[in-house]
């Protein structure tokens, strides 16, 4: 369980991540989207306690990062990048993470074997692929058994083996009842396997909901028609009571009626279509109309599970401090 | 308090229906551990001994204290150690090999962030000071064992080949050279947790040691400065290290020296320990 409250992270002028409350659960995969620079890894730093919170606080099962003692038993995670000595082998690696926490040896073989890398342990970890590279991160993440997992973009560059192997990781330790956590800018990739969807845009909290509410919610499934007599076709529909779009040139989309309904109708009025195609919006639009949203409007709140709406408080103007102008000049 | 509640954890809360029954929470069989600074220590010891940048810096720092030491004494006399240490031979390579230790101290921190191994590191120990401490620890003793076996090794050479010619008592030299180089070493593993760049804190302690070496035969050109620079001469650390093998038995052995070192060495600790605690990695 991590539990993220008002978090939010200033650089400078910039408002990197702003104002974030959500939970994860455990035995689920909750999937952490946003478009690049949305604050993804920015908040995943923040929750590992690398970088300090502005405001707000993250708690591991309850606790502040630093005040657990043997995190690797709480939570393991996958960093973005390579977070490796590269000159150092795989296996001493991991060794030095597992003495830090005390942890014992054997554990390291274990995980070695567990992520198939056991052949190249005493390899330099700089001479592996991307791939190899990864799967050292998740035995690093592991190597506690921890109860939550926590991974930043885990698929970026894999080959498809590669990404059905993490896939299939993922799934099985949410199983097993751990929190599983891990981003991504791919909304895809999270149809794949996230359970539950925490959205961000410009480092706010756009949506808190479950997988399958998002798709209900968010794929617009629409009927697309042709006709050469438009106009004719306009009017009966109009009569009908059906809505319709003019979508460009010749062609007409219909909300909320069956391909069959407006097929039958058009035919009773002999009228002639080119194209009757019933259509439905991928997941990734709706992401992207999502998170376009927020560029413009900064409060599209997200149907938050029992949460206050994130942005309910209008943000505080940028505190103003001496040498401001200075700067200016 | 009249902050707003985070969500508290026991399911108060309407469960929605993707939530686990309770008591499903995965419990791992490791069993769970109160760390202290031993582990980190065990932690910090692997790391140094497994990247090969370790056995190349004190690889070359043995081969020039050791190397120039044995050519030192093979080419000196019995009566040039009339009123020297038999150590005398191995200042001459640790003139060069300080270099060799400073940059293992910047490299044993500054390499992890470089690498991006330091986010590793800090996950798996949040506890920021305790890495840094072991990181001190670790390397100090390292560096203390292997100058002072050098320097000793250098000794017993010379006093082999120039048996009966010094009355002057060297094990002194041993501890207080060695101490020396390996504080110097210390400073620069600081340094490099403060600058946390290789090559900005290698140039930095480079300068620190070089420039006061340099500078005061400029100095000394104006009168104004003639005091700074006569300060400088007598401070810097290859002069120290003249002193600590009492190449001029009038001048002391270096004691002033090494309290000056460790005095900087202290402040520059201090320095890294509070950066460490306040920055975000």
């Amino acid at each position: 369980m991590i539990e993220v409250a008002g978090l939010s992270k200033r650089y400078g002028e910039k408002l990197a991540v702003d104002g974030l409350t959500f939970d994860v659960r455990p035995g689920i995969v909750t999937g952490f989207l946003g478009p690049n620079g949305a604050g993804k890894s920015t908040t995943m730093r923040m929750m590992l306690g690398l970088d300090r919170p502005t405001a707000g606080d993250v708690r591991i099962d309850g606790r502040h990062y630093d005040r657990l003692t043997d995190p690797l038993t709480h939570i393991g995670a996958l960093l973005d990048a390579k977070a490796v000595h590269g000159g150092r082998s795989a296996f001493n690696h991991l060794l030095c993470l597992a003495q830090s926490n005390g942890i014992p040896r054997a554990r390291v073989h274990e995980v070695l074997d567990t992520v198939g890398l056991t052949a190249v342990a005493k390899k330099k970890a700089k001479g592996f692929s991307l791939g190899m590279g990864q799967r050292l991160g998740i035995a690093g993440a592991l190597l506690g058994d921890p109860r939550i997992l926590m991974f930043d973009e885990p698929v970026n560059g894999l080959d498809p083996e590669g990404i059905h192997w993490i896939r299939t990781l993922m799934k099985s330790l949410a199983a097993q009842g751990r929190t599983v956590f891990v981003s991504s800018h791919l909304m895809s990739e999270m149809a794949l396997t996230a359970d539950h969807l925490v959205v961000i845009g410009q480092g706010r909290l756009l949506a808190d909901t479950s997988m399958a509410d998002f798709i209900r919610e968010n794929s617009r499934s629409y009927v697309r028609i042709r006709s050469p007599q438009r106009e004719q076709l306009l009017d009966v529909l109009h009569r009908a009571g059906i809505t319709v779009v003019e979508a460009g040139g010749e062609t007409l989309e219909v909300d909320g009626h069956g391909s069959e309904e407006i097929g039958e109708l058009a035919a009773r009025h002999r009228i002639a279509l080119h194209e009757l195609s019933p259509q439905q919006a991928s997941l990734e639009e709706a992401f992207m109309q999502l998170t376009a949203e927020s560029v413009e409007y900064h409060a599209h709140a997200g149907p938050a599970l029992g949460d206050p709406p994130p942005t309910a408080v209008p943000p505080p103007a940028p505190r103003r401090s001496w040498g401001d102008d200075w700067k200016k000049g | 308090m009249s902050t707003p509640q985070p969500q508290t954890h026991q399911q108060a809360a309407p469960a929605p229906n993707w939530q686990p029954a309770p008591g499903t929470t995965y419990t791992s069989p490791i069993p769970i551990t109160r760390t202290h600074l031993g582990h980190a220590l065990a932690s910090e010891w692997t790391k140094i001994k497994s990247v090969r940048s370790t056995m190349w810096t004190l690889g070359v720092f043995l081969l020039l204290v050791v190397g120039i030491g044995f050519l030192v004494a093979v080419n000196t006399s019995d009566n040039d150690y009339a009123d020297v240490p038999y150590t005398i031979p191995a200042f001459f390579g640790l003139i060069l090999g300080q270099i060799c230790l400073i940059t293992l101290g910047v490299l044993v921190v500054s390499s992890e962030y470089g690498t991006g191994m330091i986010r590793t590191t800090f996950t798996a120990s949040p506890q920021r000071h305790r890495v840094l401490t072991a990181k001190l620890m670790i390397f100090f003793a390292v560096a203390f064992v292997v100058s002072a076996l050098a320097i000793a090794f250098v000794g017993l050479v010379t006093s082999g080949l120039h048996g009966g010619s010094s009355e002057v008592s060297w094990a002194g030299t041993v501890v207080k050279g060695s101490l020396y180089v390996s504080l110097l070493g210390v400073l620069a593993l600081a340094v490099g947790s403060m600058l946390r760049h290789s090559a900005g804190a290698i140039t930095a302690m480079l300068g620190l040691v070089l420039v006061p070496a340099i500078l005061p035969a400029f100095l000394m050109i104006s009168d104004s400065l003639r005091t700074v620079g006569e300060k400088m001469m007598e401070y810097n650390a290859p002069n120290a290290l003249a002193r600590i093998f009492e190449i001029d038995s009038e001048s002391g052995t270096g004691g002033p020296q090494l309290g000056l070192l460790a005095g900087l060495t202290a402040a520059a600790i201090v320095g890294a320990y509070v950066l460490l605690e306040r920055r975000d990695v």
